[in-house]
Parts: structure tokens; C-alpha cells; sequence
């Protein structure tokens, strides 16, 4: 009888779970079909495919942090916030001597160390906010509602609210440059989103994740340190959002306090488009980047047709309803 | 024409699935009377009476009430004919004032049809007054303390000038002096014809204040005799009066040293100075009627909920629980009462669900071993014949009783010691559950210690080597299987009495 149940686990396959499970990857083609018969084929040139993808990057690093938050049955409404603090102090510290306004004068650091400092503000900041909701039971909307202001005016006390421009260019290289052929960013939202997907899929955090949002009691009686994990996840969602500033900032060659005001409803739509869902426990990197590459996919391709930005923002608000109600259908 | 009886149910018949919750019951009650529901956990006197007040809609039988046959379909058309019920679980509003929870959805209106907080407040001063209550109308419900609360319950069933007033265990929360108040209040109700249905667990209460009990068993009508004819030891054996037909298989095991010892252990009103032994081998079942305080035992011995005080001592050396993380640590596992709030997660594959509470075993480095994973669940999987199309299923989409089987693998994965196990057959089929006693009859035959906390009668008495019997929070007392009879539990489950020496 073991034989039996065992074969048959391996020979049966669900096709209509495989439809279900892949439906996103299906939309995702049918948008770029469409988009290349009604461009004559320009959407399809390998330059503009590159440059979906650069612009997307953000986008996508960002919702690969959003996504262990959603997993959770949390949001981190600051991101767009902490993309501002990143890139204006890792911006601060890849001024080159011609700016005519610099922060620190005379100080030269390599780059990495500018790098560093950005992801350092990011984490620490979502390390405060999941301090704030493990410590003191403050719900994610609210704490990362009110680290959304707070990191916006660091940003800005920090630059006198003005953007920090002339940086190196080796700081400027990872968001403009190339390796071997390919844009950095796409190499870098690649590396995140290779390292989320075995951090959620091979190891024990990623488990606690998907525990923690299936079923938070259980999991505390299972003997899951929740608070630990709540206060790494939300540092981790900091940490990309820094990654993410850092890349914006260096794609302009300029650190502005205003980058990112509303990329985490982006991110969030990106993750949600993917299949993550907020009744929390489902959930997966692939889905997020595939969601923000629909995102950038509708962009560029109503770009590409010249539809009025005012248009573009009804029909993306439509695709965003219209991606949920199918994924409540196929929950059903 | 006259009726003496207020209400009339008759042939009232529900059924659940899988369980047949009330095989064509009657309860007639007079008017003027105190009439008590006696029976033991699940005898269905809870559905019976949310039947009357329009909760469920009966699949058969008639109701007469005042003289006349009513269809009740809702809570509405309940209270508008004049029956109120005081529910066990209590539902008020708790940033709302007393006086707006008392007429909730009936607010008095004064000029412009704007509700009157003036007139609110003075009905309920009034109300208040005749029934002797202390407690502002102004005050805040969530500022009151749990037997204030109950109090305003009770006077806000009594507000509606009901004809029949439904009190369902409004006793539990409430201190002597207040029950006593409220016994009073009921002989009032009474002496101006109000009709009065009594649920309680408390045998010194039942003779106290009852005319007439009618007694049910498993869904059924067992007997309807007044107070003067009953005595306690009548009254407990036509509750339990039940042939054991289910048979388990209880396998012999051999008893060994003592692995837990607990002592004076105390945790709110519900853990109170409990104190006894678990031996390896052994199945120590934990009796009790709904409420006495055998979930929180289990829980504060976990860790779910922090000791008050008290000592715990595992294979002779005190150990300090405070989380989850440390019973685990002990050897300890805990299967708990409710799957669906604290037990799966229902959306993870059976795998995960399997997996999450041995982790760090099989993630030594933090990655996971999933081939070893996937061997230990494969193995549990045979080991406990569990019916899924794959550890990939979603565990949601599994019976009951695979659900049950998932969660005891759960914690045979961390290899406890001790095994606590609430509740390990609730709403599962009758298959499944003699396959679950098995399970635990051979773990125990391994060596384990189990402790098992059951309301179904026939399951703590065929299962347990021990039986801890508990009565509001305290052991009543500990009875060895030779001695474990229906009736000597139930004698202990509803408290110490002269008569149970």
C-alpha cells in the first residue's frame, strides 16, 4: 500500500493546479503579444524589452520585501519613504568635488562604503517599524503608516530638501551601467529575487514566514519565536527598500529627497498581482517580480502607444481590480 | 381555553452533520415555574434552547408558546413574543455606556426621532432601582468587572418584560453575594408569572431554586420530574445513564517512573492549586465539565499562558516553563482543543503543517533538509494511515479527522516525552476516532506519557489509566481505572459534596 500512495503522488499530474498556479506568467505574455501587434513590433526590439526591466527594478527589489511582509498578514506602507533616506545619504557620500553644493567636503569614501550606508539606514528603519509592531502590538498599517512621515522628513532635513547631485561615477555606474552586456539593475533584482526565493522556499525563516501568516496561534504553540521574526522581516523589507533607493538614486546621479513617493503602492500591487495573498500564509518571490513586470510591461507599452498619462492611471487602477477578483476566484 | 404550560416544544429534531444534535425532544414549561436543563456536556440543551429563541431553525417539531403554535425563524421574532435568553457567552458592546447596551436596537427616541440619552438613562436608573443593581448607567461596559457585566445581562434580559427568560450558566462568572442577588431576582420574576429556563452545572443551585428539570442524554429526552422527587445521586445517574457501547481499544501498557510531577500550580480563577503525577506509559485522562479549567491546565503547563505559581518537574529536576519554546524544549507536546484557531494553518500543505514544530531538527544550519523531511513525513503518513492525495495538499482540504492525524504527527516529529492532547477526537467520524485511540493506546505502549483532556465520557473511561477529575479550577479528585464509573466522575465534575465522601 505505500508503493501505491507514493507512485501515485508522483505520477499524477494537476493540470488545472499547474493553470491556476501559472495563470500570472499566461496574463503576463498575453499583455506583450498584444502589446507587439498593436506597436507593429517595436515593443518587442530586445532595447525596449531592457529597458521594461530597468525601470521595473525598483519596483520589483521592493516587492520582494513586501512580499514576506504581505505573507505575514502585514503591509510596510514606509518603503517609498526609506528609498528616499537610502538614497540621499548614500548620495552624500558619492559627491564628487565639482557639486556646487556638497555635504561633506573634502571626504572621499569608496563606493561600497556609500552603498553600505544606505542599506544600514534602510534596515535600521524597518527595524524600527517591526520593533514597533512586535514590541508594542502597534498594527503594521499604523507603525509603517507613521515611519511613511517620519523617514520622508529625515530625508529631507538630512538633504536641506535639496536634491544631492554630482556623484561619482562609479556610484552612478550601478544604476546606468552594464555587466557583461546587461544593466546592473537587472542583475541586481535577479540576485535579490534568487536569495528571497530560497530564503522563503529552502530555509527555516522561510517557513516560520508562511507559519506566522497561515496561522499565528498555531505557530506561537508550535514554538515560533514571533516577535524575532516579525522584527526580521520588517527589517528586511527596509533593507531592499535602501537597496532600491540606492539604485534609483544612482539611475538620476542624484540623490532627491523626494525619490520614491508612492513606489510601495507599486510594490504592493506588484505583490498582489503575483498571487500574494493578504489573508496572509500564500505567497511567492516569482509571482511579485512577475506582477511588477506587468507593471512595466503596461507602462511602457501604453508609452509606446501614446495614451495620455491621465488614461494610463484608469486602466492600470482597472488591471489592479481585475488581477484580484480573478485570484479570489481561483482561491474559491 | 387554559394551559398551564407556557411553552410547548414538541418532537424537536436537528441534525448536524454527522451528528444527530436533538432526536425529537419535548420541553413543556409552565408558566411561573423555574424549570432546569440538566445533562452533561453536548446533551444538547444549548441547541435546544437557541432553537427557541430563533438561532436554528428545527428540521422537525412544533412550538406552542402562549397558547399558540409560533414559528421562530429569528432572534427577533423570539424577543417580540416574549422570550429573552442570557447568553453563556456574554456580547456587550464594550466602548458603549450600560444604559446604550441595555437598549441596544430599541434606543428610546425623543424629539426629531433622535435617540434620547436622557430617557436611556433614566429607564435604565429605573430598571436598575427595582432590581436592587449598583452600577451607573453612565459607565462604560469595558469598565466594568466580569460579574458587573453578567449583572447587566441578566438586567437587560429582564428589560424586555419577556414572559420566558432563557438564563444560560449565569452563574459561572459571579460571586456568592451576587448569586445569591440573583436568586432573588429570579424568585421575583417567578411570584409574578414570568417562566424561567435554568442551565447550570451547580447541583447545590439546581435543588436551590428549581420547580421542575428535565434531564437530557446525547441529543434525547431523558426525563421531565419535579425538584421535590430528585435527589443528586438520582439526578447524576439519569444524566450519565448510558450504556458504553463504543469500544476501544485500550492496549495494556507498562507503567513506569514518574516522568512530570506538578505541584500547586495556580493560574487565575481557572488553575487553581493543581497538583499531580504523570508516569511514563500511562494515559492520564482530565475530566471535567465545560469551564472547570483543564484546557488552562494544559496551557499553563506549555507555557501558552505564564504560571501564577507553583512547580514543575520533568524526570526529576524543576524546569521553568514561560513559552511554547521551552515545553518543547522539556519534551513536551500539546495538541490543542481548538484545530482551527490554535491547531493547522490552513492554508500551508500538509508537509508544512507536519513540519512546523520540528524545525530546528530538520533546518540544523537554518537551510532545510528537505530530503529528510520529506522521509519523516512520508513515514507519519504510513505510520498514521492518512487519507490526502499528497503532502502538497492544502491541509484545509482535508476531513476532520486527517486534519486531527497531521497535528499528531505535528508533535510525534519532535519526539516528546509527554504528549498533551485536548480534546483528541472533537467533531471528527467514528473511523477516524477509534484509529486515534489506537494511536495513542501504542504510544503510550512506547513509553510516552499522555495526558488527555476529553468531555466524551466513554473516552475518558476507556482510554485513561488515571482520571483527574476538576471542578471549577481545583481537583476534585483522582481516580484509578478499577474505580472510574459515570457516575463517581460526574459526582466529582459538579463539586465536592456530603454525599461523595
Amino acid at each position: 500500500m505505500s508503493t501505491a500512495t507514493t507512485a501515485d503522488t508522483r505520477t499524477k499530474f494537476d493540470t488545472s493546479g499547474f493553470i491556476k498556479k501559472y495563470a500570472i506568467v499566461g496574463i503576463l505574455l498575453l499583455f506583450v503579444i498584444l502589446l507587439s501587434i498593436l506597436t507593429g513590433g517595436s515593443f518587442l526590439q530586445p532595447q525596449n524589452l531592457i529597458n521594461v526591466i530597468r525601470q521595473v527594478a525598483a519596483i520589483g527589489i521592493i516587492a520582494t520585501g513586501m512580499t514576506f511582509v504581505i505573507i505575514i498578514k502585514g503591509i510596510d506602507l514606509s518603503v517609498g519613504s526609506i528609498v528616499a533616506v537610502a538614497a540621499v545619504v548614500s548620495s552624500s557620500l558619492a559627491q564628487t568635488p565639482q557639486a556646487s553644493v556638497i555635504m561633506y567636503p573634502g571626504l572621499h569614501v569608496p563606493v561600497i562604503v556609500s552603498v553600505l550606508a544606505g542599506l544600514a539606514a534602510g534596515a535600521l528603519l524597518g527595524l524600527i517599524n517591526g520593533a514597533l509592531i512586535a514590541g508594542f502590538g502597534i498594527a503594521p498599517f499604523i507603525a509603517t503608516l507613521g515611519m511613511m512621515t517620519a523617514a520622508r522628513g529625515m530625508a529631507l532635513i538630512y538633504s536641506g530638501g535639496r536634491p544631492i547631485s554630482r556623484l561619482s561615477p562609479e556610484f552612478n555606474w550601478i544604476g546606468q551601467g552594464d555587466l557583461l552586456w546587461i544593466p546592473v539593475p537587472i542583475w541586481i533584482l535577479a540576485i535579490v529575487a534568487v536569495v528571497a526565493h530560497v530564503m522563503l522556499n529552502f530555509t527555516r525563516f522561510g517557513r516560520h514566514t508562511y507559519a506566522l501568516g497561515g496561522n499565528e496561534q498555531a505557530a506561537r504553540v508550535s514554538g515560533i519565536g514571533l516577535n524575532k521574526l516579525k522584527i526580521g522581516i520588517f527589517a528586511l523589507s527596509g533593507l531592499l527598500a535602501g537597496l532600491a533607493g540606492i539604485l534609483l538614486a544612482s539611475r538620476i546621479g542624484s540623490g532627491n529627497p523626494q525619490l520614491g513617493t508612492g513606489i510601495e503602492l507599486d510594490a504592493i500591487t506588484a505583490a498582489v498581482i503575483g498571487g500574494t495573498s493578504f489573508n496572509g500564509g500564500i505567497g511567492t518571490i516569482w509571482g511579485a517580480v512577475v506582477g511588477a513586470l506587468i507593471i512595466g510591461v503596461i507602462n511602457n507599452g501604453m508609452d509606446l502607444l501614446n495614451i495620455s498619462p491621465f488614461m494610463q492611471q484608469v486602466v492600470k487602477g482597472v488591471i489592479i481590480v481585475l488581477a484580484i477578483i480573478i485570484d479570489e476566484r481561483k482561491n474559491r | 381555553m387554559t394551559d398551564e404550560y407556557l411553552l410547548r416544544m414538541q418532537g424537536i429534531d436537528k441534525i448536524f452533520p454527522g451528528v444527530h444534535a436533538l432526536d425529537h425532544v419535548d420541553l413543556n414549561v409552565r408558566a411561573g415555574t423555574v424549570h432546569s436543563l440538566m445533562g452533561e456536556n453536548g446533551a444538547g440543551k444549548s441547541t435546544l434552547m437557541k432553537v427557541l429563541i430563533g438561532m436554528y431553525t428545527p428540521d422537525d417539531g412544533t412550538i406552542v408558546f402562549d397558547g399558540r403554535e409560533v414559528q421562530i425563524n429569528d432572534t427577533a421574532t423570539g424577543l417580540g413574543l416574549g422570550i429573552s435568553m442570557i447568553h453563556q457567552e456574554l456580547s456587550p458592546v464594550p466602548e458603549m455606556t450600560v444604559a446604550e447596551n441595555i437598549w441596544l436596537g430599541r434606543e428610546p427616541k425623543g424629539a426629531l426621532g433622535l435617540i434620547s440619552r436622557r430617557a436611556m438613562n433614566t429607564a435604565t436608573q429605573e430598571l436598575f432601582d427595582k432590581w436592587e443593581i449598583r452600577i451607573s448607567p453612565t459607565k462604560l461596559m469595558k469598565d466594568l468587572s466580569i460579574a458587573q457585566t453578567q449583572m447587566v445581562e441578566i438586567a437587560k434580559a429582564i428589560s424586555f418584560d419577556s414572559k420566558l427568560i432563557i438564563m444560560d450558566e449565569p452563574t459561572s462568572a459571579i460571586t456568592e453575594t451576587e448569586v445569591a442577588h440573583l436568586h432573588r431576582m429570579i424568585d421575583q420574576l417567578r411570584s409574578t408569572g414570568t417562566a424561567i429556563i435554568y442551565i447550570t452545572h451547580k447541583m447545590d443551585e439546581v435543588f436551590k431554586i428549581s420547580d421542575d428539570i428535565t434531564v437530557f442524554r446525547d441529543g434525547k429526552h431523558v426525563a421531565t420530574l419535579p425538584a421535590s422527587e430528585l435527589d443528586r445521586d438520582k439526578l447524576i445517574t439519569l444524566m450519565v445513564g448510558r450504556e458504553l457501547t463504543q469500544m476501544f481499544p485500550k492496549l495494556e501498557a507498562e507503567i513506569g517512573e514518574v516522568i512530570l510531577s506538578v505541584e500547586h500550580l495556580n493560574r487565575g480563577h481557572l488553575v487553581r492549586d493543581v497538583s499531580f503525577a504523570l508516569r511514563r506509559g500511562e494515559i492520564l485522562g482530565f475530566a471535567g465539565l465545560m469551564g472547570a479549567g483543564r484546557t488552562e491546565v494544559l496551557e499553563t503547563l506549555f507555557g501558552v499562558h505564564k504560571a501564577d505559581s507553583g512547580t514543575i518537574t520533568i524526570n526529576g529536576a524543576p524546569v521553568t516553563i514561560s513559552q511554547p519554546k521551552d515545553a518543547i524544549a522539556a519534551n513536551m507536546a500539546l495538541l490543542t482543543e481548538d484545530r482551527k484557531l490554535t491547531g493547522i494553518m490552513g492554508v500551508l500543505s500538509v508537509r508544512d503543517n507536519m513540519i512546523m514544530a520540528a524545525l530546528p531538527k530538520y533546518s540544523p544550519n537554518g537551510f532545510l533538509n528537505r530530503r529528510r523531511i520529506e522521509a519523516d513525513c512520508q513515514a507519519q503518513r504510513e505510520a498514521l494511515a492518512l487519507k490526502t492525495p499528497s503532502l502538497n495538499q492544502l491541509i484545509q482540504n482535508l476531513s476532520g479527522g486527517n486534519q486531527q492525524k497531521v497535528l499528531i504527527s505535528r508533535w510525534l516529529l519532535t519526539l516528546p516525552d509527554i504528549l498533551m492532547i485536548d480534546e483528541p477526537t472533537r467533531g471528527i467520524d467514528v473511523g477516524a476516532k477509534s484509529e486515534i485511540h489506537r494511536l495513542m493506546s501504542m504510544l503510550a505502549q512506547q513509553g510516552k506519557a499522555i495526558i488527555m483532556v476529553s468531555s466524551e465520557m466513554p473516552e475518558v473511561l476507556g482510554m485513561s489509566d488515571r482520571v483527574v477529575v476538576m471542578h471549577e479550577g481545583t481537583v476534585s479528585g483522582i481516580v484509578e481505572r478499577a474505580d472510574a464509573t459515570q457516575e463517581r466522575i460526574m459526582q466529582l465534575a459538579t463539586g465536592p459534596d456530603a454525599t461523595a465522601a
